[in-house]
């Protein structure tokens, strides 16, 4: 090791003792230390995004190889840290009304993303374990953070339970790959897979590996936690786990197959296509009979993770891109449907039933056509951004000759906008039960404005997100 | 590799005739004492008392907590094995090295104990 | 050579007897010591293959502390196991199925085991012949200079954990009387005792 590698890695070891700092002045902060850890560790996020956005790193490698800083590294490290930032921006208020008012709150927020960050710059099996090892563990303890109720403790555990299975499947996959090459570096294992005598061995380490991934980024089959631990876990928590996480697994699974395994990229595609049209089918369909929002909401990311896996499944670097831009994109518009669902309170009480949405357009005009915009997009209805994010990987799709993914892909979207409508409707076409609660917290309102800004406006400036979303794909596809 | 097996050669005889005697004193109890149990004969008691409850009670979620904790300090000690005989060759780097994983414990005790953590209330 | 066939051949008998008791006993009590005793088989079969180090800490470790930790779980728990069980034979056909597939996928593996040619040159840290060098020695010559990056991130994870285990089972309880140091040292004579002229044949 050298200063070089440190200055490389410098804005994750940065996280790294400012967590460290912060859990320490949490706990000899006499006076609402939650408040003050909340705002300090927002700040620190904010910082790490701008020097990782300051530096346009060549792809460069550190620790002997084991953490790799480069463009697609930079752009995803940029949306988690967007999520994680503006997830813990949205849970203030949410956090001191539901007594989960503990300074580790935003702590272990600030690990998690740490370990997002390791995730994403991994460039070896150990190192990529490692770094999915120190964010899941985070995970689990803000899922069951509300630990008086049975809903969030149960969120938790079974989030612990399955996620611990499929930690098992990844590693188990990782020995037998490495039984095959001899090496957990992702150049290497390149160069060993690109051959031409695969065993059977390193195949069966590969599906095991993708099914490890495919549980993070709640993708059928692997999808069964999501309903449930997006329903238990406190509202903050699943706005959360619906962004940034899913991002860096989302970055992981690229890297990943396109790395190490993209010898073997007949074999990962088919994977690819199944995992990615059940996905979309399951979003589809299981969303339609749902009540609560939140549930809701989890099938819905199952789907979005289904349309982005489209552009992955091409394995092109126009499905990459896609990719990139559907994560971009999606980051937007569930931040921002999350600070609606944030923003359902009645007399005090948090309400999550569609139900309760009734006549929204006449008791809050503003929030009703941002929620309705959010649907909107979601639903891929042009001109808003989530249009856009689904014509990229269904071109990326149409390119690399996958025609029945792609016509799949825009049934299911068919299908998914008839969910997204109910809820419109039952803003606009339902008379009010009761009124939600106004004024709305001010870190929801700054949440929407950015999101509601972003979706509406990609179509006048999509130069930051495409352009960023090009040359980052670019570094994965050397030339 | 057999140079190292022999080390283990006590080990392995050691663990023979601690089986050996475990069996025998069982067997032997079971061959040569008289048994003619029934139900009275074997039922729990207390001082010669029926059993008052189950003697299996619920514990403190505290000792879980404390076994926890206890594992984590255990699995840092785990790393210090190895650190102590090679630190001649890996020098002040390696030293530093765990001085900085040291360090990152710390501040995991430092918070359990403001905490409150290790107090037995 | 006969003798390390031997002990093989009894600590891995040992240790699949003790991994179906674990699963098949009705006491969970038992369950965890059988769990014990495979863990100590394992052990035996890491030092049959020469990895001292990792036998060692199997028994430090887990033996030592995840084993009690689960004999604390299974005491705090407060279910009727008995009835937990009902449902064992119900699943049996689907959890066999499972494992069937698993079994199928393992013999596809070992039947068609391949290393790559390459990968023996590919090797970072070859693991070097017992005879010249201990494996704690070898271990500890990588761990902390060439495996820094992964050595302080298993730092943080520990952390990570001792933070969660902390925030998810700490409460404080009210109304408890705790020692306190400083207020006991700075006790005074003349809060705790006082003295009293108590007059004969009167009382207080």
């Amino acid at each position: 090791m050298s200063s070089a590698d440190v200055m490389i890695a410098l804005p994750e070891i940065f996280m790294a003792v400012a967590g460290m700092a912060l859990l320490l002045l949490g706990t000899f902060l006499t006076r609402n230390p939650t408040r003050v850890i909340t705002w300090l560790t927002i700040l620190v996020l904010a910082f790490v995004f701008v020097t990782v956005a300051w530096e346009t790193p060549a792809r460069t490698t550190a620790f002997e190889g084991m953490f790799v800083a480069d463009q697609f590294g930079r752009f995803m490290k940029l949306l988690v840290l967007l999520g994680s930032g503006l997830a813990l921006a949205m849970s203030t208020g949410y956090v001191e009304r539901e007594q989960m008012s503990r300074f580790e709150f935003p702590v272990l927020i600030l690990f998690a993303t740490l370990g997002m960050m390791l995730m994403i710059s991994a460039n070896d099996l150990i190192s990529l374990y490692l770094g999915l090892e120190m964010q899941s563990l985070a995970l689990y303890v803000v899922a069951a953070f509300r630990r008086e109720t049975v809903r969030s403790t149960e969120a938790g555990l079974k989030y612990f339970v399955l996620g611990a299975l499929s930690s098992g499947m990844l590693l188990y996959g990782a020995s037998l790959v490495y039984g095959f090459a001899g090496t957990t570096r992702f150049e290497e294992l390149a160069t060993v897979l690109a051959g031409d005598a695969v065993s059977a061995g390193a195949v069966i380490g590969l599906v095991f590996i993708a099914a490890g991934i495919a549980f993070k980024i709640s993708a059928v089959p692997f999808h069964m936690w999501t309903p449930d631990v997006y329903e238990g876990a406190p509202t903050p928590v699943t706005a959360f786990f619906a962004a940034a996480p899913k991002i860096a697994a989302m970055a992981l699974c690229a890297r990943v197959l396109l790395g190490p395994f993209v010898g073997l990229t007949n074999e990962w595609q088919q994977i690819l296509i199944v995992v990615s049209v059940g996905s979309m089918l399951l979003g589809a369909f299981a969303a339609i009979n749902q009540t609560n929002i939140k549930r809701l909401m989890a099938y819905s990311s199952i789907g979005n993770v289904g349309y982005a896996l489209v552009g992955l499944a091409a394995g092109t670097e126009q499905g990459l891109r896609g990719v990139l831009i559907y994560m971009a994109i999606y980051l937007f518009m569930t931040l921002g449907t999350f600070a609606c669902i944030l923003a359902m309170k009645q007399k005090g009480r948090m309400v999550e039933q569609i139900a309760d949405l009734a006549g929204l357009s006449r008791t809050n005009p503003m929030l009703a056509l941002a929620l309705a915009l959010f649907m909107f997009s979601m639903a891929g209805i042009p001109p808003l951004a989530g249009f856009f994010a689904k014509y990229f990987v269904f071109l990326a799709a149409v390119e690399a000759e996958l025609y029945t993914l792609a016509v799949i892909g825009v049934l299911s979207s068919v299908v998914s906008a008839f969910y997204y409508w109910r809820i419109v409707r039952v803003m606009y076409f339902e008379d009010a039960v009761e009124g939600l609660d106004r004024p709305m917290e001010p870190g929801i309102a700054a949440v929407l404005a950015v999101s509601t800004a972003v979706i509406t406006l990609f179509i006048l400036l999509p130069g930051a997100i495409l352009g960023g979303a090009r040359i980052a794909a670019q570094s994965l596809f050397p030339a | 590799m057999n140079a190292l097996l022999i080390e283990y050669w006590p080990i392995l005889l050691f663990l023979g005739i601690a089986l050996g005697v475990s069996a025998s004193a069982v067997g032997a109890s079971l061959l040569l004492a008289r048994q003619n149990p029934d139900s009275e004969k074997v039922s729990p008691y207390e001082c010669g008392f029926e059993a008052f409850g189950d003697a299996r009670r619920q514990f403190d979620v505290r000792f879980y907590l404390v076994a926890i904790l206890f594992i984590i300090f255990d699995l840092e000690v785990a790393f210090l094995f190895p650190w102590a005989i090679t630190l001649g060759e890996i020098g002040v780097f390696g030293f530093w090295s765990m001085v900085v994983f040291l360090a990152i414990l710390t501040v995991g005790f430092i918070y359990e104990w403001r905490k409150g953590a290790l107090e037995w209330e | 050579m006969f003798v390390q066939a031997l002990a093989f051949y009894l600590f891995a008998a040992v240790a699949i007897a003790a991994g179906v008791m674990v699963i098949s006993s009705r006491n969970p009590v038992h369950s965890v010591l059988f769990l014990i005793l495979a863990f100590f088989n394992a052990a035996g079969l890491f030092i049959l293959m020469g990895a001292e180090f990792l036998a060692m800490i199997l028994v430090v470790v887990y033996v030592g502390a995840v084993a009690v930790l689960f004999l604390f779980v299974v005491m705090m728990l407060d279910i009727n196991f008995v009835e937990l069980r009902q449902g064992f034979l119900q699943y049996l056909p689907f959890g066999a199925l499972v494992a069937l597939a698993l079994l199928a996928e393992l013999a596809l593996v070992l039947g068609t085991w391949l290393v790559s040619p390459e990968a023996s040159a590919l090797s970072r840290a070859p693991t070097p012949p017992a005879d010249q060098i201990t494996n704690t020695h070898a271990l500890g010559a990588v761990i902390y200079t060439d495996y820094i990056y992964l050595f302080q991130a298993a730092g943080i994870i520990l952390l990570i954990s001792m933070i969660g285990a902390i925030v998810l089972t700490l409460r404080q309880r009210e109304g408890v009387r705790r020692q306190s140091v400083p207020r006991q040292i700075a006790r005074r004579r003349e809060e705790a005792v006082e003295l009293k002229k108590v007059p004969t044949r009167s009382g207080i």
